[in-house]
């Protein structure tokens, strides 16, 4: 049985590629993903070994805001000259010395653009002098207070040389002048480690730059006397601090700092197993398809089988083994595949962050097991459903030309419509009472499968109607017939395109929405002129407070403000603050009324917050808020007025003095209201010269902010569509397979019709329009679930700022004619498979 | 012969059965069927295949069933192999009760009691011929008793051709390869439904003797359904069924009887004068 089982799958390799193919695609992804993943997060682990590399013991600040690894990194407090005098008096030590490294120093390139990426960090650092590790290669480390070293993987991005003098952006907002006196590569001539820029200063600069006060310095670094290990010099050094520090051998801190990017990483290797996940249920659909396919063209083979005595439970084996075989093969194939594509994306990520230097390439067991696993898994779980509908064939079949039985739809409508409705009652449950996010994701995969489920009962009047459009023509008129005439096989073809189509149209009506939303709160703020940094790396560019008052000194300007922002602990959680240069221009700009108190004033320990914030933590005018700011000491602000949430700048408002205290204290939005009928290009350059001093750092109108925060959504629905292409294709290649099959189990049908006279071009037209009509039916099916799925999740945000539900009409047309286009493409070649029929030979075909 | 086969007609069924089983009453049976009806359809839709069908069907006897299209041959095959269900009556095969078998049931019937040679050949084309034989073994996980598997392979003079697949055969081969796929198993009936209708009349000649033979040198059962009073002739006895009753009997037929009797089937205004 079980040869009989191979050898007919032997036989029929162009099946066994076809059904493998989606799942190949699948597990490649999640290979992929695997390997991407380890290879980065080992290249990280390589990287920090090294920069600890000469380190015994480190010590830092105990962080004051303690901030969430997806929020961003906690910022060290400052450590203090005698903290370095203390561990160097310690028995155990041999040298201590303080260490200014944070990041945030951006290089204006010789083009005037920074340099800078949104990867690794950019430090600013004291100069320490040449280590093992670290190597001048030219010139020397700066003496002077405007002279600075910078490494020769900078020198090279920024095309500037020993001698060049350029800008410097630091937490001073205003970008700084320096003379580069050397460039400096690293061990084994690596001109960066893991593509970290660094910019080295004397010891006072990078003080004030970096850490923005004189005499304080990033963390220590300790060398241990001869005779006293790591372990032990923590311990001592650890004991003599105290518990405002932390301190850790240099083992263990890159280990932790390796660890913080994992977890970062890790996040996004869950993200694309997601897309590989929605890969993989297409591909079920798939499968299912070609395996019921499979199932029905050998239903005289199955039968005889059973004829001679084989039972069901052998018959379901068979059809199993099978759906074994496949999966196998195409968990192996996937897994190379992966290995291949998560090496290039390894090596391309490394190129986008500015040359990390890949650790080689790793297949962790993880990868191996998921790989098969999850091939194998999709493959049996798709082949269960044609392997029952085997077992039902009749023996007698095996003697007769009888159809296996098609069950009436009436059962499959009735669980298609259970299912649905299970799935919107999830999907309510998790958009409206915040039943969380895997609620939602189980509702839309329910959604999915109900929808699937009811799919064969729409697709008689759906394909009907959409055939007709090309019933003109007696080919036509046949493809669409054919396309009608099962049902299911139909139904499952475009459910798989469904899927894709349903995803990409729901998030492009979040994304639209969420533009239009945009557009209309930014319309909605009385300000013409907004000062906002072009954000280049991790770290939002600013502009000194001092702008503001020099901005309203402009003839034609009413009044102005000016917005700092950071993450703060406030009552003991991480929360995120603002603060402002005044609060009295805010009502006015952004026409609020107090909810309670006043909110156009504020004393040096007062806050304002947002009804949102008031109503989550229960708190009212007079309330305590104790802020904890990322420098200096904790401060008590008592709430002084209300403001309506979505007419107000952040959630707490603190007074203009607080943002001396934030991790960087410079501003980062101004919004700039002028008399009425003043013309924005008047004011526009006497502004816009007021930051000149930072590149970064630009005046623009709504119109172009408005462009700029939808402009970051656009990039978004790329990345979800490239990721969804994926999803896509594999439909693409079930519609594929659906019409190969369909066209070899119609061979004698089409030798007829070839006869009595159709012409070659005349059935490559048949095969077309059917396979038109499947992909344009699941690209409606798609359009009208992914609206509905995206016009709930914006109506469930309508308190998030959703407020306004936009259908992307031209996106939605788009995908439809592509969705025609697709099935253009597919038919290709199963249609050319048609026309090319002998005859004589199709007539007699079995 | 016209007042016989009269009698015949007249005769009611339950009769036939009597007189088979009196006969036969010293014999073990293979199979019978007892007053079996199969009504296919319902109300205005309604067709009655088989009205009270009686038969039996004695071991070691090579029996043909012959009848006009729609005359509920294949039917009674069918229903007496377990491949079709039985509205009225019963149908037991050895000591089975076939009727009422679940699928299991039936499952295993086939496998253990049944052998079935088909006009089609439907053998599976990706297997050689000796794998084609030997697979009703192997479904049923049974080890090929080798002296047994040599002789029927010599009695299908197959000898030379056991690594052929089907598609390498000529149809007569093919045929020979579906009997001893048949006989291999030893089941207790082999019931074969026109076996030579895509054969030349040689190949089927050849066929037909082998049936015959495992007939006589092996004591093999054999229900063969054919219109062609040639084949039908190499049987021991032969059944004739019109408008889903037996009708008539022969034994030890020639082609000339056979074909004698048909003509009256085929011709009731002939029969009724």
């Amino acid at each position: 049985m079980l040869r009989a089982t191979l050898k007919s799958l032997l036989a029929r390799k162009v099946r066994l590629i076809l059904s493998g193919l989606a799942v190949v695609l699948g597990v490649m992804f999640v290979a992929g993903s695997f390997v991407l993943t380890d290879t980065l997060s080992r290249s990280f682990d390589s990287i920090f070994s090294d920069v600890y590399s000469q380190t015994d013991v480190t010590v830092a600040g105990k962080p004051k805001v303690e901030v969430d690894e997806l929020d961003g990194e906690s910022l060290p407090a400052n450590v203090p000259q005698s903290a370095i005098t203390a561990v160097s008096a310690l028995p155990g030590v041999a040298q201590a010395r303080g260490v200014v490294a944070a990041d945030g120093a951006t290089m204006i390139g010789s083009n005037g653009k920074a340099v800078g990426s949104f990867g690794p960090p950019q430090l600013g650092e004291n100069w320490l002098g040449e280590n093992e590790l670290t190597q001048l290669r030219e010139g020397r480390g700066p003496t002077a207070d405007d002279e600075i070293a910078i490494n020769v993987g900078l020198a090279t991005a920024g095309k500037v040389k020993v001698g060049d003098r350029v800008g410097v952006l630091t937490l001073d907002a205003k970008q700084r002048m320096f003379t580069i006196v050397g460039t400096f590569g690293y061990s084994g001539d690596r001109d960066s480690i893991g593509g970290v820029n660094e910019v080295a200063f004397t010891e006072p600069v990078a003080q004030q730059l970096m850490l923005g006060e004189p005499g304080v310095f990033s963390s220590i670094d300790v060398k241990a006397a001869d005779g006293t290990s790591p372990d032990a010099l923590k311990q001592q050094v650890a004991s003599a601090l105290g518990a405002d520090y932390t301190v850790r051998t240099g083992k263990e801190a890159a280990a932790e700092d390796a660890e913080g990017l994992k977890s970062a990483l890790a996040f996004f290797n869950n993200i694309l197993l997601g897309f590989a996940g929605v890969a993989l249920f297409v591909g079920i659909f798939l499968i299912i398809n070609t395996f019921s396919i499979v199932v029905a063209q050998r239903t005289r083979e199955l039968a005889l089988l059973r004829a001679i005595g084989a039972g069901r439970r052998q018959v379901i084996g068979s059809v199993l083994t099978e759906a074994v075989i496949v999966g196998t093969i195409a968990s192996v194939l996937g897994l190379g595949a992966g290995i291949g594509v998560g090496a290039l994306l390894a090596y391309l990520a490394g190129q986008f962050s500015g040359g990390l230097a890949l650790a080689g390439i790793g297949v962790p067991p993880v990868a191996i097991i998921a790989s098969f696993v999850v091939g194998l898994v999709v493959t049996v779980i798709a082949a269960v459903m044609p392997a029952l509908r085997a077992s039902r064939i009749p023996p007698i079949a095996a003697m007769q030309d009888v159809a296996t039985p098609d069950r009436p739809l009436t059962r499959i409508t009735w669980i298609g419509g259970v299912v649905t409705a299970l799935a919107l009652a999830l999907l309510g449950v998790g958009l409206y009472a915040d039943g969380g996010l895997l609620l939602v994701a189980g509702g839309v995969l329910l959604t999915f499968i109900g929808v699937a489920l009811l799919t064969p009962v729409l697709s008689r009047p759906v394909v009907g109607v959409l055939g007709r459009i090309f019933s003109w023509s007696v080919p036509g008129k046949l493809g669409r017939l054919n396309s009608g005439r099962n049902p299911r096989r139909t139904a499952i073809t475009a459910a798989a395109l469904m899927v894709g189509i349903a995803l990409v149209t729901g998030v492009g009506v979040i994304v639209s929405s969420a533009k239009t939303s945009i557009a209309g709160a930014v319309e909605s703020v009385d300000a013409q002129l907004i000062i906002q940094g072009s954000q280049t790396s991790a770290r939002p560019p600013t502009f000194a407070p001092g702008v503001v008052d020099q901005a309203k000194a402009v003839p034609g300007v009413r009044d102005v403000v000016g917005v700092a922002s950071d993450l703060a602990t406030v009552n003991g959680q991480q929360q995120f603050v603002t603060s402002v240069t005044d609060p009295a221009p805010i009502p006015v700009i952004f026409g609020s009324t107090a909810v309670a108190g006043n909110i156009s004033a504020l004393g040096a320990d007062q806050a304002i917050v947002n009804d949102d914030a008031a109503k989550e933590h229960n708190w009212s005018v007079g309330s305590v808020l104790t802020v904890q700011l990322t420098r200096g000491t904790e401060h008590r602000y008592t709430v002084s007025g209300i403001a309506p949430a979505d007419k107000s700048i952040g959630e707490i408002m603190l007074p203009p003095a607080a943002m001396t205290e934030f991790t960087q204290p410079g501003l980062s939005l101004g919004f700039v209201q002028l008399d009425q009928g003043t013309p924005v290009a008047s004011v526009q350059p006497q502004i816009e010269a007021l930051v000149a001093d930072n590149p970064l750092v630009s005046v623009i109108d709504q119109d172009t902010f408005t462009q700029q925060q939808s402009g970051m959504l656009d990039q978004v629905l790329v990345m979800i569509q490239i990721l969804l292409a994926l999803a896509i294709l594999i439909a693409v290649l079930g519609i594929i397979n659906t019409l190969a099959l369909s066209v070899l189990e119609r061979t004698r049908e089409l030798g007829l019709l070839r006869a009595i006279g159709l012409g070659r071009a005349a059935t490559m037209r048949m095969i077309t329009v059917e396979a038109v009509v499947i992909s344009v039916f699941g690209a409606l099916l798609g359009v009208v679930v992914g609206t509905g799925l995206g016009a709930a999740v914006v109506r469930a945000l309508r308190d998030e700022g959703f407020t306004d539900l936009t259908l992307p009409w031209s996106t939605i047309v788009l995908y439809l004619c592509v969705a025609a286009l697709v099935g253009v493409v597919a038919a290709i070649l199963p249609s050319i498979r048609a026309a090319r029929l002998n005859v004589l030979g199709a007539i007699a075909h079995e | 012969m016209d007042a016989a086969g009269r009698t015949v007609l007249v005769r009611p069924d339950h009769d036939l059965f009597t007189r088979g089983n009196q006969v036969t009453a010293s014999d073990p049976v293979a199979a019978r069927a007892d007053d079996v009806w199969k009504v296919y359809g319902s109300g205005e839709a309604e067709v009655i295949a088989l009205r009270g069908v009686s038969v039996t069907f004695q071991r070691g006897v090579f029996t043909a069933i012959m009848g006009p299209s729609g005359s509920g041959k294949s039917t009674l095959m069918h229903c007496l192999a377990g491949l079709d269900s039985v509205t009225r009556g019963e149908v037991h095969i050895g000591e089975t009760r076939v009727t009422g078998l679940g699928d299991s049931g039936l499952t295993k019937l086939r496998r253990d009691k049944v052998g079935f040679i088909f006009q089609q050949f439907n053998l599976l084309p990706t297997l050689s011929a000796k794998e084609n034989i030997l697979l009703p073994l192997s479904i049923a996980g049974r080890k090929p008793d080798d002296a047994w598997f040599d002789t029927v392979i010599k009695t299908v003079a197959l000898q030379d051709r056991l690594g052929h697949r089907p598609a390498q055969l000529s149809g007569g081969q093919q045929q020979r390869v579906a009997c001893a796929r048949a006989l291999v198993a030893r089941p207790e009936v082999i019931f074969a439904d026109e076996p030579t209708g895509n054969l030349d009349s040689k190949s089927g000649a050849d066929v037909l003797g082998f049936l015959r033979d495992s007939v006589k040198t092996y004591g093999q059962t054999i229900v063969m359904v054919t219109h062609d009073p040639v084949a039908a002739s190499y049987a021991d006895r032969v059944i004739f069924l019109a408008d889903g009753a037996v009708v008539d009997e022969l034994s030890d037929p020639t082609p000339d009887m056979v074909l004698d009797r048909m003509k009256r089937l085929d011709n009731p205004a002939e029969v009724a004068r």
